[in-house]
Protein backbone atom coordinates (compact mmCIF):
# COMPACT_ATOMS: atom_id res chain seq x y z
CA UNK A 1 0.00 0.00 0.00
CA UNK A 2 2.68 2.48 1.04
CA UNK A 3 4.69 1.52 -2.04
CA UNK A 4 1.83 2.41 -4.35
CA UNK A 5 1.34 5.70 -2.54
CA UNK A 6 5.01 6.59 -2.93
CA UNK A 7 4.91 5.59 -6.58
CA UNK A 8 1.84 7.70 -7.29
CA UNK A 9 3.30 10.64 -5.39
CA UNK A 10 6.59 10.44 -7.27
CA UNK A 11 4.80 10.31 -10.62
CA UNK A 12 2.73 13.34 -9.64
CA UNK A 13 5.96 15.16 -8.82
CA UNK A 14 7.59 14.07 -12.09
CA UNK A 15 4.60 15.24 -14.13
CA UNK A 16 4.45 18.55 -12.27
CA UNK A 17 8.17 18.99 -12.92
CA UNK A 18 7.62 18.25 -16.60
CA UNK A 19 4.83 20.83 -16.69
CA UNK A 20 7.17 23.39 -15.11
CA UNK A 21 9.82 22.70 -17.73
CA UNK A 22 7.21 22.99 -20.46
CA UNK A 23 5.94 26.31 -19.09
CA UNK A 24 9.51 27.54 -18.91
CA UNK A 25 10.08 26.54 -22.51
CA UNK A 26 6.89 28.17 -23.77
CA UNK A 27 7.67 31.29 -21.76
CA UNK A 28 11.17 31.43 -23.18
CA UNK A 29 9.72 31.46 -26.67
CA UNK A 30 6.62 33.58 -26.22
CA UNK A 31 7.36 36.33 -23.73
CA UNK A 32 8.07 39.76 -25.21
CA UNK A 33 11.53 40.82 -24.06
CA UNK A 34 14.80 39.47 -22.72
CA UNK A 35 14.26 39.87 -18.97
CA UNK A 36 10.82 38.32 -19.00
CA UNK A 37 12.18 35.46 -21.09
CA UNK A 38 14.96 34.56 -18.68
CA UNK A 39 12.47 34.91 -15.87
CA UNK A 40 10.44 32.16 -17.53
CA UNK A 41 13.47 30.06 -18.41
CA UNK A 42 14.76 30.14 -14.85
CA UNK A 43 11.65 28.20 -13.86
CA UNK A 44 13.11 25.14 -15.55
CA UNK A 45 16.26 25.00 -13.48
CA UNK A 46 14.66 25.74 -10.14
CA UNK A 47 11.13 24.39 -9.79
CA UNK A 48 11.43 21.94 -12.67
CA UNK A 49 14.72 20.54 -11.37
CA UNK A 50 13.52 20.22 -7.77
CA UNK A 51 10.26 18.46 -8.67
CA UNK A 52 11.83 16.08 -11.17
CA UNK A 53 14.74 15.18 -8.91
CA UNK A 54 12.56 14.61 -5.85
CA UNK A 55 10.31 12.44 -8.01
CA UNK A 56 13.27 10.43 -9.22
CA UNK A 57 14.65 10.09 -5.69
CA UNK A 58 11.33 8.66 -4.55
CA UNK A 59 11.43 6.25 -7.50
CA UNK A 60 14.90 4.97 -6.66
CA UNK A 61 14.22 4.40 -2.95
CA UNK A 62 16.98 4.37 -0.38
CA UNK A 63 20.01 3.50 -2.52
CA UNK A 64 23.28 5.06 -3.58
CA UNK A 65 21.47 6.44 -6.62
CA UNK A 66 19.33 8.62 -4.33
CA UNK A 67 22.45 10.19 -2.87
CA UNK A 68 23.86 10.85 -6.32
CA UNK A 69 20.58 12.38 -7.48
CA UNK A 70 20.57 14.59 -4.40
CA UNK A 71 24.12 15.74 -5.13
CA UNK A 72 23.23 16.55 -8.75
CA UNK A 73 20.13 18.43 -7.60
CA UNK A 74 22.21 20.47 -5.18
CA UNK A 75 24.69 21.24 -7.95
CA UNK A 76 21.93 22.32 -10.33
CA UNK A 77 20.26 24.42 -7.66
CA UNK A 78 23.54 26.23 -7.07
CA UNK A 79 24.54 26.74 -10.68
CA UNK A 80 21.19 27.32 -12.42
CA UNK A 81 20.09 30.49 -10.63
CA UNK A 82 23.67 31.76 -10.71
CA UNK A 83 23.76 31.34 -14.47
CA UNK A 84 20.45 33.18 -14.81
CA UNK A 85 21.75 35.96 -12.58
CA UNK A 86 25.00 36.23 -14.56
CA UNK A 87 23.00 36.36 -17.80
CA UNK A 88 20.74 39.13 -16.54
CA UNK A 89 23.68 41.04 -15.11
CA UNK A 90 25.63 40.79 -18.35
CA UNK A 91 22.61 42.04 -20.28
CA UNK A 92 22.22 44.97 -17.92
CA UNK A 93 25.90 45.88 -18.13
CA UNK A 94 25.86 45.78 -21.92
CA UNK A 95 23.09 48.36 -21.98
CA UNK A 96 19.85 46.43 -22.25
CA UNK A 97 17.46 48.29 -19.96
CA UNK A 98 14.73 46.39 -18.17
CA UNK A 99 11.73 48.21 -19.55
CA UNK A 100 8.37 46.67 -18.83
CA UNK A 101 6.66 48.49 -21.64
CA UNK A 102 8.90 47.45 -24.50
CA UNK A 103 7.98 44.57 -26.71
CA UNK A 104 11.36 43.77 -28.20
CA UNK A 105 15.01 44.00 -27.25
CA UNK A 106 16.80 45.69 -30.08
CA UNK A 107 15.54 49.24 -29.46
CA UNK A 108 17.82 50.21 -26.64
CA UNK A 109 20.99 48.87 -28.12
CA UNK A 110 23.41 51.61 -27.15
CA UNK A 111 27.14 51.64 -26.81
CA UNK A 112 28.07 49.62 -23.75
CA UNK A 113 29.11 51.77 -20.82
CA UNK A 114 32.86 51.80 -20.51
CA UNK B 1 7.12 -3.07 -38.09
CA UNK B 2 8.33 -1.85 -41.43
CA UNK B 3 8.44 1.69 -40.04
CA UNK B 4 10.43 0.62 -37.00
CA UNK B 5 12.93 -1.10 -39.24
CA UNK B 6 13.33 2.08 -41.23
CA UNK B 7 13.83 4.06 -38.05
CA UNK B 8 16.78 1.79 -37.29
CA UNK B 9 18.58 3.76 -39.96
CA UNK B 10 17.58 7.13 -38.51
CA UNK B 11 20.92 7.61 -36.76
CA UNK B 12 22.75 7.13 -40.04
CA UNK B 13 20.50 9.63 -41.79
CA UNK B 14 21.19 12.17 -39.08
CA UNK B 15 24.86 11.40 -39.49
CA UNK B 16 24.66 12.00 -43.25
CA UNK B 17 22.73 15.25 -42.90
CA UNK B 18 24.88 16.68 -40.10
CA UNK B 19 28.04 15.68 -41.97
CA UNK B 20 26.82 17.51 -45.06
CA UNK B 21 25.76 20.57 -43.07
CA UNK B 22 29.29 20.71 -41.72
CA UNK B 23 30.75 20.29 -45.19
CA UNK B 24 28.49 23.04 -46.50
CA UNK B 25 29.78 25.42 -43.84
CA UNK B 26 33.36 24.54 -44.73
CA UNK B 27 33.02 25.03 -48.48
CA UNK B 28 30.56 27.91 -48.75
CA UNK B 29 31.41 30.23 -45.85
CA UNK B 30 34.20 32.76 -46.23
CA UNK B 31 34.68 33.43 -42.55
CA UNK B 32 37.52 31.30 -41.22
CA UNK B 33 36.00 30.82 -37.76
CA UNK B 34 32.75 29.71 -39.36
CA UNK B 35 34.75 27.23 -41.40
CA UNK B 36 36.30 25.85 -38.22
CA UNK B 37 32.87 25.56 -36.61
CA UNK B 38 31.74 23.68 -39.70
CA UNK B 39 34.74 21.43 -39.40
CA UNK B 40 33.90 20.61 -35.80
CA UNK B 41 30.30 19.81 -36.79
CA UNK B 42 31.69 17.54 -39.51
CA UNK B 43 33.88 15.85 -36.93
CA UNK B 44 30.99 15.40 -34.48
CA UNK B 45 28.98 13.72 -37.24
CA UNK B 46 31.75 11.18 -37.72
CA UNK B 47 31.76 10.56 -33.96
CA UNK B 48 28.03 9.97 -34.12
CA UNK B 49 28.47 7.35 -36.84
CA UNK B 50 31.09 5.44 -34.88
CA UNK B 51 29.06 5.48 -31.68
CA UNK B 52 25.97 4.40 -33.61
CA UNK B 53 27.85 1.33 -34.78
CA UNK B 54 28.75 0.29 -31.23
CA UNK B 55 25.16 -0.18 -30.08
CA UNK B 56 23.94 -3.73 -29.56
CA UNK B 57 20.27 -4.39 -28.96
CA UNK B 58 19.60 -4.93 -25.26
CA UNK B 59 23.20 -4.18 -24.43
CA UNK B 60 24.56 -1.94 -21.73
CA UNK B 61 27.68 0.19 -21.38
CA UNK B 62 30.73 -2.11 -21.44
CA UNK B 63 31.33 -2.24 -17.69
CA UNK B 64 31.37 -5.82 -16.50
CA UNK B 65 29.41 -6.39 -13.31
CA UNK B 66 30.65 -9.33 -11.30
CA UNK B 67 28.22 -12.13 -10.59
CA UNK B 68 25.81 -11.21 -13.35
CA UNK B 69 25.61 -13.86 -16.04
CA UNK B 70 24.83 -13.49 -19.73
CA UNK B 71 25.18 -9.76 -20.01
CA UNK B 72 25.20 -8.17 -23.43
CA UNK B 73 27.66 -5.34 -23.89
CA UNK B 74 27.87 -2.70 -26.54
CA UNK B 75 31.05 -2.75 -28.59
CA UNK B 76 33.77 -0.96 -26.60
CA UNK B 77 36.19 -0.47 -29.49
CA UNK B 78 34.48 2.46 -31.30
CA UNK B 79 34.02 4.11 -27.93
CA UNK B 80 37.76 4.01 -27.28
CA UNK B 81 38.54 5.45 -30.70
CA UNK B 82 36.07 8.30 -30.31
CA UNK B 83 37.00 9.02 -26.71
CA UNK B 84 40.55 9.84 -27.73
CA UNK B 85 39.43 11.51 -30.95
CA UNK B 86 37.31 14.06 -29.06
CA UNK B 87 40.27 15.27 -27.02
CA UNK B 88 42.57 15.27 -30.04
CA UNK B 89 39.82 17.12 -31.94
CA UNK B 90 39.75 20.01 -29.48
CA UNK B 91 43.55 20.30 -29.51
CA UNK B 92 43.73 20.48 -33.28
CA UNK B 93 40.80 22.89 -33.33
CA UNK B 94 42.74 25.13 -30.96
CA UNK B 95 45.69 24.97 -33.34
CA UNK B 96 43.44 26.10 -36.18
CA UNK B 97 42.02 28.91 -34.10
CA UNK B 98 45.52 30.04 -33.17
CA UNK B 99 46.34 30.34 -36.87
CA UNK B 100 43.13 32.29 -37.47
CA UNK B 101 44.10 34.70 -34.70
CA UNK B 102 47.49 35.25 -36.31
CA UNK B 103 45.87 35.76 -39.72
CA UNK B 104 43.58 38.38 -38.20
CA UNK B 105 46.58 40.17 -36.76
CA UNK B 106 48.51 40.24 -39.99
CA UNK B 107 45.67 40.86 -42.46
CA UNK B 108 43.12 42.63 -40.27
CA UNK B 109 40.37 40.33 -41.49
CA UNK B 110 39.32 36.70 -41.32
CA UNK B 111 37.18 36.68 -44.45
CA UNK B 112 38.76 34.38 -46.98
CA UNK B 113 38.09 36.50 -50.08
CA UNK B 114 39.47 39.65 -48.44
CA UNK B 115 42.62 37.78 -47.48
CA UNK B 116 42.99 36.55 -51.05
CA UNK B 117 42.48 40.10 -52.33
CA UNK B 118 45.11 41.43 -49.95
CA UNK B 119 47.70 38.97 -51.18
CA UNK C 1 10.44 4.76 -25.00
CA UNK C 2 14.12 5.66 -25.05
CA UNK C 3 13.91 5.20 -28.81
CA UNK C 4 11.41 8.04 -29.17
CA UNK C 5 13.64 10.21 -27.01
CA UNK C 6 16.63 9.37 -29.18
CA UNK C 7 14.75 10.38 -32.33
CA UNK C 8 13.74 13.63 -30.65
CA UNK C 9 17.34 14.39 -29.67
CA UNK C 10 18.69 13.51 -33.10
CA UNK C 11 16.16 15.78 -34.79
CA UNK C 12 17.22 18.58 -32.45
CA UNK C 13 20.80 17.84 -33.45
CA UNK C 14 20.01 18.40 -37.12
CA UNK C 15 18.07 21.59 -36.37
CA UNK C 16 20.89 22.95 -34.22
CA UNK C 17 23.52 22.24 -36.83
CA UNK C 18 21.50 24.01 -39.51
CA UNK C 19 20.96 26.96 -37.15
CA UNK C 20 24.72 27.14 -36.53
CA UNK C 21 25.42 27.40 -40.23
CA UNK C 22 22.64 29.91 -40.92
CA UNK C 23 23.42 32.50 -38.25
CA UNK C 24 25.77 35.32 -39.18
CA UNK C 25 26.63 36.20 -35.60
CA UNK C 26 29.58 34.04 -34.66
CA UNK C 27 28.90 34.45 -30.95
CA UNK C 28 25.49 32.88 -31.42
CA UNK C 29 27.07 30.16 -33.54
CA UNK C 30 29.54 29.29 -30.78
CA UNK C 31 26.77 29.15 -28.17
CA UNK C 32 24.78 26.86 -30.45
CA UNK C 33 27.87 24.67 -30.84
CA UNK C 34 27.81 24.24 -27.08
CA UNK C 35 24.17 23.12 -27.24
CA UNK C 36 25.09 20.86 -30.15
CA UNK C 37 27.76 19.21 -28.00
CA UNK C 38 25.36 18.63 -25.12
CA UNK C 39 22.83 17.03 -27.47
CA UNK C 40 25.61 14.91 -28.88
CA UNK C 41 26.63 13.84 -25.36
CA UNK C 42 23.04 12.86 -24.56
CA UNK C 43 22.91 10.81 -27.76
CA UNK C 44 26.16 9.08 -26.91
CA UNK C 45 24.74 8.18 -23.53
CA UNK C 46 21.62 6.69 -25.10
CA UNK C 47 23.87 4.66 -27.40
CA UNK C 48 25.57 3.11 -24.32
CA UNK C 49 28.80 5.08 -24.59
CA UNK C 50 29.03 6.50 -21.07
CA UNK C 51 32.74 7.31 -21.25
CA UNK C 52 32.39 9.14 -24.53
CA UNK C 53 29.38 11.09 -23.28
CA UNK C 54 31.38 12.25 -20.27
CA UNK C 55 34.25 13.37 -22.49
CA UNK C 56 32.01 15.13 -24.98
CA UNK C 57 30.18 17.01 -22.23
CA UNK C 58 33.41 18.19 -20.61
CA UNK C 59 35.43 18.88 -23.74
CA UNK C 60 32.87 19.71 -26.40
CA UNK C 61 30.54 21.82 -24.33
CA UNK C 62 33.04 23.21 -21.85
CA UNK C 63 36.55 23.66 -23.17
CA UNK C 64 35.76 24.09 -26.88
CA UNK C 65 33.24 26.84 -26.17
CA UNK C 66 35.68 28.76 -24.00
CA UNK C 67 38.50 28.48 -26.55
CA UNK C 68 36.16 29.60 -29.34
CA UNK C 69 35.04 32.58 -27.27
CA UNK C 70 38.65 33.53 -26.54
CA UNK C 71 39.38 33.43 -30.26
CA UNK C 72 36.24 35.46 -31.05
CA UNK C 73 37.34 38.18 -28.64
CA UNK C 74 40.45 38.52 -30.79
CA UNK C 75 38.86 38.31 -34.23
CA UNK C 76 35.43 39.92 -33.93
CA UNK C 77 32.06 38.25 -33.93
CA UNK C 78 30.38 39.46 -37.10
CA UNK C 79 30.44 37.36 -40.20
CA UNK C 80 30.20 39.20 -43.50
CA UNK C 81 27.55 37.86 -45.85
CA UNK C 82 28.77 36.28 -49.06
CA UNK C 83 26.61 35.90 -52.11
CA UNK C 84 28.40 34.03 -54.86
CA UNK C 85 29.07 30.32 -54.98
CA UNK C 86 26.29 29.36 -52.59
CA UNK C 87 23.99 27.62 -54.99
CA UNK C 88 26.63 25.27 -56.33
CA UNK C 89 27.65 24.34 -52.81
CA UNK C 90 24.04 23.68 -51.84
CA UNK C 91 23.39 21.47 -54.83
CA UNK C 92 26.62 19.54 -54.32
CA UNK C 93 25.90 19.03 -50.63
CA UNK C 94 22.31 17.94 -51.32
CA UNK C 95 23.45 15.39 -53.89
CA UNK C 96 26.11 14.03 -51.56
CA UNK C 97 23.64 13.82 -48.67
CA UNK C 98 21.10 11.87 -50.71
CA UNK C 99 23.83 9.53 -51.95
CA UNK C 100 24.96 8.90 -48.40
CA UNK C 101 21.42 8.30 -47.19
CA UNK C 102 20.98 5.86 -50.06
CA UNK C 103 24.19 4.13 -49.02
CA UNK C 104 23.04 3.74 -45.41
CA UNK C 105 20.49 1.13 -46.50
CA UNK C 106 23.36 -1.27 -47.00
CA UNK C 107 24.43 -0.81 -43.40
CA UNK C 108 23.19 -3.10 -40.65
CA UNK C 109 20.39 -1.37 -38.77
CA UNK C 110 20.92 0.17 -35.34
CA UNK C 111 21.62 -2.40 -32.63
CA UNK C 112 21.90 -5.42 -34.93
CA UNK C 113 23.89 -7.98 -32.91
CA UNK C 114 25.02 -9.74 -36.10
CA UNK C 115 26.66 -6.65 -37.59
CA UNK C 116 30.24 -7.24 -38.76
CA UNK C 117 31.61 -4.75 -36.20
CA UNK C 118 30.55 -6.95 -33.33
CA UNK C 119 32.00 -10.15 -34.75
CA UNK C 120 35.70 -9.58 -35.07
CA UNK C 121 37.67 -8.50 -32.02
CA UNK C 122 35.28 -6.81 -29.59
CA UNK C 123 34.07 -10.08 -27.97
CA UNK C 124 37.70 -11.04 -27.40
CA UNK C 125 38.37 -7.75 -25.60
CA UNK C 126 35.29 -8.16 -23.41
CA UNK C 127 36.24 -11.73 -22.57
CA UNK C 128 39.90 -11.08 -21.83
CA UNK C 129 39.52 -7.94 -19.73
CA UNK C 130 38.49 -9.92 -16.66
CA UNK C 131 41.23 -12.44 -17.28
CA UNK C 132 44.13 -10.01 -17.85
CA UNK C 133 43.24 -6.97 -15.77
CA UNK C 134 40.44 -8.04 -13.47
CA UNK C 135 38.57 -4.76 -13.46
CA UNK C 136 35.15 -3.99 -14.89
CA UNK C 137 35.56 -1.11 -17.35
CA UNK C 138 36.42 -2.64 -20.73
CA UNK C 139 36.81 0.79 -22.35
CA UNK C 140 39.64 1.73 -19.98
CA UNK C 141 41.27 -1.67 -20.49
CA UNK C 142 41.30 -1.29 -24.28
CA UNK C 143 42.30 2.35 -24.12
CA UNK C 144 45.30 1.92 -21.91
CA UNK C 145 46.47 -1.63 -22.39
CA UNK C 146 45.14 -3.52 -25.42
CA UNK C 147 45.49 -0.51 -27.67
CA UNK C 148 48.06 1.39 -25.64
CA UNK C 149 50.03 2.33 -28.77
CA UNK C 150 47.03 4.24 -30.13
CA UNK C 151 46.60 6.13 -26.92
CA UNK C 152 50.29 6.95 -26.74
CA UNK C 153 49.99 8.37 -30.24
CA UNK C 154 46.94 10.43 -29.29
CA UNK C 155 48.66 11.82 -26.23
CA UNK C 156 51.56 12.91 -28.39
CA UNK C 157 49.15 14.54 -30.85
CA UNK C 158 47.64 16.53 -27.97
CA UNK C 159 51.16 17.39 -26.83
CA UNK C 160 52.20 18.49 -30.33
CA UNK C 161 49.04 20.57 -30.80
CA UNK C 162 49.64 22.29 -27.47
CA UNK C 163 53.25 23.08 -28.39
CA UNK C 164 52.03 24.31 -31.79
CA UNK C 165 49.53 26.70 -30.22
CA UNK C 166 52.17 28.00 -27.84
CA UNK C 167 54.55 28.59 -30.74
CA UNK C 168 51.97 30.33 -32.93
CA UNK C 169 50.59 32.56 -30.18
CA UNK C 170 53.86 33.03 -28.32
CA UNK C 171 55.10 35.54 -30.90
CA UNK C 172 54.21 39.12 -29.87
CA UNK C 173 51.56 40.63 -32.14
CA UNK C 174 52.47 43.35 -34.68
CA UNK C 175 53.11 46.66 -32.95
CA UNK C 176 50.73 48.87 -34.95
CA UNK C 177 47.73 46.82 -33.89
CA UNK C 178 48.26 47.57 -30.26
CA UNK C 179 46.16 50.73 -30.24
CA UNK C 180 43.16 49.01 -31.71
CA UNK C 181 41.09 48.24 -28.68
CA UNK C 182 41.27 47.76 -24.99
CA UNK C 183 39.81 44.42 -24.10
CA UNK C 184 38.45 44.24 -20.62
CA UNK C 185 38.17 40.49 -20.34
CA UNK C 186 41.19 40.32 -18.07
CA UNK C 187 39.43 41.49 -14.97
CA UNK C 188 37.34 38.40 -14.66
CA UNK C 189 33.96 38.92 -13.12
CA UNK C 190 35.25 41.09 -10.34
CA UNK C 191 32.03 42.98 -9.89
CA UNK C 192 29.92 39.88 -9.97
CA UNK C 193 29.86 38.73 -6.39
CA UNK C 194 27.26 35.98 -6.71
CA UNK C 195 28.95 33.96 -9.48
CA UNK C 196 32.24 34.30 -7.63
CA UNK C 197 30.89 32.98 -4.35
CA UNK C 198 29.04 30.12 -6.04
CA UNK C 199 32.14 29.41 -8.10
CA UNK C 200 34.26 29.14 -4.98
CA UNK C 201 31.71 26.69 -3.62
CA UNK C 202 31.51 24.59 -6.76
CA UNK C 203 35.05 24.57 -8.18
CA UNK C 204 36.57 22.34 -5.45
CA UNK C 205 33.86 19.78 -6.12
CA UNK C 206 34.47 19.91 -9.88
CA UNK C 207 38.16 19.24 -9.33
CA UNK C 208 37.33 16.52 -6.81
CA UNK C 209 34.98 14.92 -9.32
CA UNK C 210 37.76 15.09 -11.88
CA UNK C 211 40.11 13.26 -9.53
CA UNK C 212 37.38 10.72 -8.87
CA UNK C 213 36.95 10.03 -12.58
CA UNK C 214 40.73 9.77 -12.85
CA UNK C 215 41.20 7.15 -10.18
CA UNK C 216 37.86 5.40 -10.50
CA UNK C 217 38.31 5.01 -14.26
CA UNK C 218 38.92 1.28 -14.01
CA UNK C 219 35.64 0.66 -12.23
CA UNK C 220 33.19 3.10 -13.76
CA UNK C 221 33.09 5.51 -16.66
CA UNK C 222 36.18 7.64 -16.50
CA UNK C 223 39.88 7.76 -17.08
CA UNK C 224 42.66 10.14 -17.90
CA UNK C 225 41.09 11.91 -20.88
CA UNK C 226 37.84 12.71 -19.07
CA UNK C 227 39.55 13.62 -15.82
CA UNK C 228 42.02 15.94 -17.52
CA UNK C 229 39.19 17.70 -19.33
CA UNK C 230 37.03 18.03 -16.20
CA UNK C 231 39.87 19.42 -14.07
CA UNK C 232 40.79 21.81 -16.88
CA UNK C 233 37.15 22.97 -17.00
CA UNK C 234 37.20 23.65 -13.27
CA UNK C 235 40.36 25.72 -13.48
CA UNK C 236 39.13 27.59 -16.56
CA UNK C 237 35.99 28.44 -14.59
CA UNK C 238 38.24 29.78 -11.83
CA UNK C 239 40.14 31.87 -14.38
CA UNK C 240 36.89 33.27 -15.79
CA UNK C 241 35.55 34.20 -12.37
CA UNK C 242 38.65 35.46 -10.60
CA UNK C 243 40.66 36.72 -13.52
CA UNK C 244 43.47 35.33 -15.58
CA UNK C 245 46.31 36.30 -13.26
CA UNK C 246 44.87 34.65 -10.19
CA UNK C 247 44.50 31.38 -12.06
CA UNK C 248 48.09 31.67 -13.25
CA UNK C 249 49.17 32.29 -9.66
CA UNK C 250 47.39 29.15 -8.57
CA UNK C 251 48.70 27.02 -11.45
CA UNK C 252 51.62 28.81 -13.13
CA UNK C 253 52.53 28.34 -16.80
CA UNK C 254 55.68 26.41 -15.99
CA UNK C 255 53.66 23.87 -14.00
CA UNK C 256 51.22 23.47 -16.90
CA UNK C 257 54.03 22.93 -19.37
CA UNK C 258 55.62 20.51 -16.94
CA UNK C 259 52.34 18.62 -16.77
CA UNK C 260 52.10 18.32 -20.55
CA UNK C 261 55.69 17.19 -20.97
CA UNK C 262 55.70 15.08 -17.80
CA UNK C 263 52.45 13.35 -18.72
CA UNK C 264 53.62 12.37 -22.20
CA UNK C 265 57.02 11.32 -20.81
CA UNK C 266 55.42 9.28 -18.04
CA UNK C 267 53.39 7.35 -20.60
CA UNK C 268 56.40 6.70 -22.80
CA UNK C 269 58.73 5.83 -19.96
CA UNK C 270 56.33 3.22 -18.58
CA UNK C 271 56.60 1.57 -21.98
CA UNK C 272 60.38 1.72 -21.89
CA UNK C 273 60.48 0.36 -18.33
CA UNK C 274 58.37 -2.56 -19.53
CA UNK C 275 61.05 -3.22 -22.15
CA UNK C 276 63.82 -3.09 -19.54
CA UNK C 277 61.96 -5.58 -17.41
CA UNK C 278 61.88 -8.07 -20.22
CA UNK C 279 58.53 -7.45 -21.84
CA UNK C 280 57.42 -5.70 -24.99
CA UNK C 281 56.84 -1.95 -25.23
CA UNK C 282 53.80 -1.14 -23.07
CA UNK C 283 53.37 -4.72 -21.90
CA UNK C 284 52.48 -3.96 -18.30
CA UNK C 285 52.26 -7.58 -17.15
CA UNK C 286 56.00 -7.68 -16.49
CA UNK C 287 55.88 -4.74 -14.07
CA UNK C 288 55.08 -6.98 -11.15
CA UNK C 289 55.40 -10.65 -10.23
CA UNK C 290 51.64 -10.99 -10.52
CA UNK C 291 50.71 -10.16 -14.14
CA UNK C 292 47.22 -8.92 -13.22
CA UNK C 293 48.62 -6.53 -10.62
CA UNK C 294 51.28 -5.48 -13.13
CA UNK C 295 48.58 -4.60 -15.65
CA UNK C 296 46.63 -2.65 -13.06
CA UNK C 297 49.71 -0.75 -11.93
CA UNK C 298 50.72 0.09 -15.48
CA UNK C 299 47.21 1.29 -16.35
CA UNK C 300 47.03 3.42 -13.21
CA UNK C 301 50.33 5.14 -14.05
CA UNK C 302 49.67 5.74 -17.72
CA UNK C 303 46.14 7.02 -16.98
CA UNK C 304 47.75 9.50 -14.61
CA UNK C 305 50.10 10.48 -17.42
CA UNK C 306 47.21 10.93 -19.85
CA UNK C 307 45.29 13.00 -17.30
CA UNK C 308 48.25 15.28 -16.65
CA UNK C 309 49.00 15.75 -20.34
CA UNK C 310 45.40 16.51 -21.32
CA UNK C 311 44.76 18.86 -18.40
CA UNK C 312 48.03 20.70 -18.94
CA UNK C 313 47.53 20.96 -22.70
CA UNK C 314 43.97 22.30 -22.50
CA UNK C 315 44.92 24.84 -19.83
CA UNK C 316 48.04 25.98 -21.69
CA UNK C 317 45.99 26.49 -24.84
CA UNK C 318 43.38 28.49 -22.90
CA UNK C 319 46.03 30.67 -21.27
CA UNK C 320 47.78 31.23 -24.59
CA UNK C 321 44.57 32.61 -26.12
CA UNK C 322 43.65 34.59 -23.02
CA UNK C 323 47.10 36.17 -22.73
CA UNK C 324 46.83 37.28 -26.36
CA UNK C 325 43.74 39.26 -25.45
CA UNK C 326 45.62 41.35 -22.92
CA UNK C 327 48.45 42.21 -25.29
CA UNK C 328 46.51 43.26 -28.36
Amino acid sequence: MIDILIDVFSWVLLILGGVCVLIGGIGGLRLPNFYTRIHAASLTDTMGAILIFVGMMLQSGLTLATLKLFAIMLFLLLTGPTATYALANAALLSGLKPDTGSNHDEVEKEEPAE
Amino acid sequence: MKLLELLGYFNYWVFAIVLMVGLYAVISKANLIKKLIGLSIFQSAVFLMYITMDKVEGGTAPIIQKGVENQIFSNPLPQVLILTAIVVGVSTLALGLAMVVRIKESYGTIEENEILDAD
Amino acid sequence: MIFVFAIFLLSLLVITSIAIVRTTNLFVAVMLTSIFSFLMAANFFILDAADVALTEAAVGAGVTTVIFLCALALTGEREKPRINGRKTARVAVAILASLMIYATFDKPRLGDPDAPVHQHIAPWYIEKTTEHMDFPNVVTAILSSFRGYDTLGEVFVVFAACIGVLFILGVPPPAQKRLNKVVEQNKGLRHHLIPQVVGRLVIPFIVLFGLYTQFHGEYGPGGGFQAGAIIATGIILYALLEGENKALQAVPRSVLLGMVIGGALLFGSVGVICMFMGGNFLEYSVLSADPIWGQQLGILVIEAGVGMAVCGALLSIFHAFAARENVS
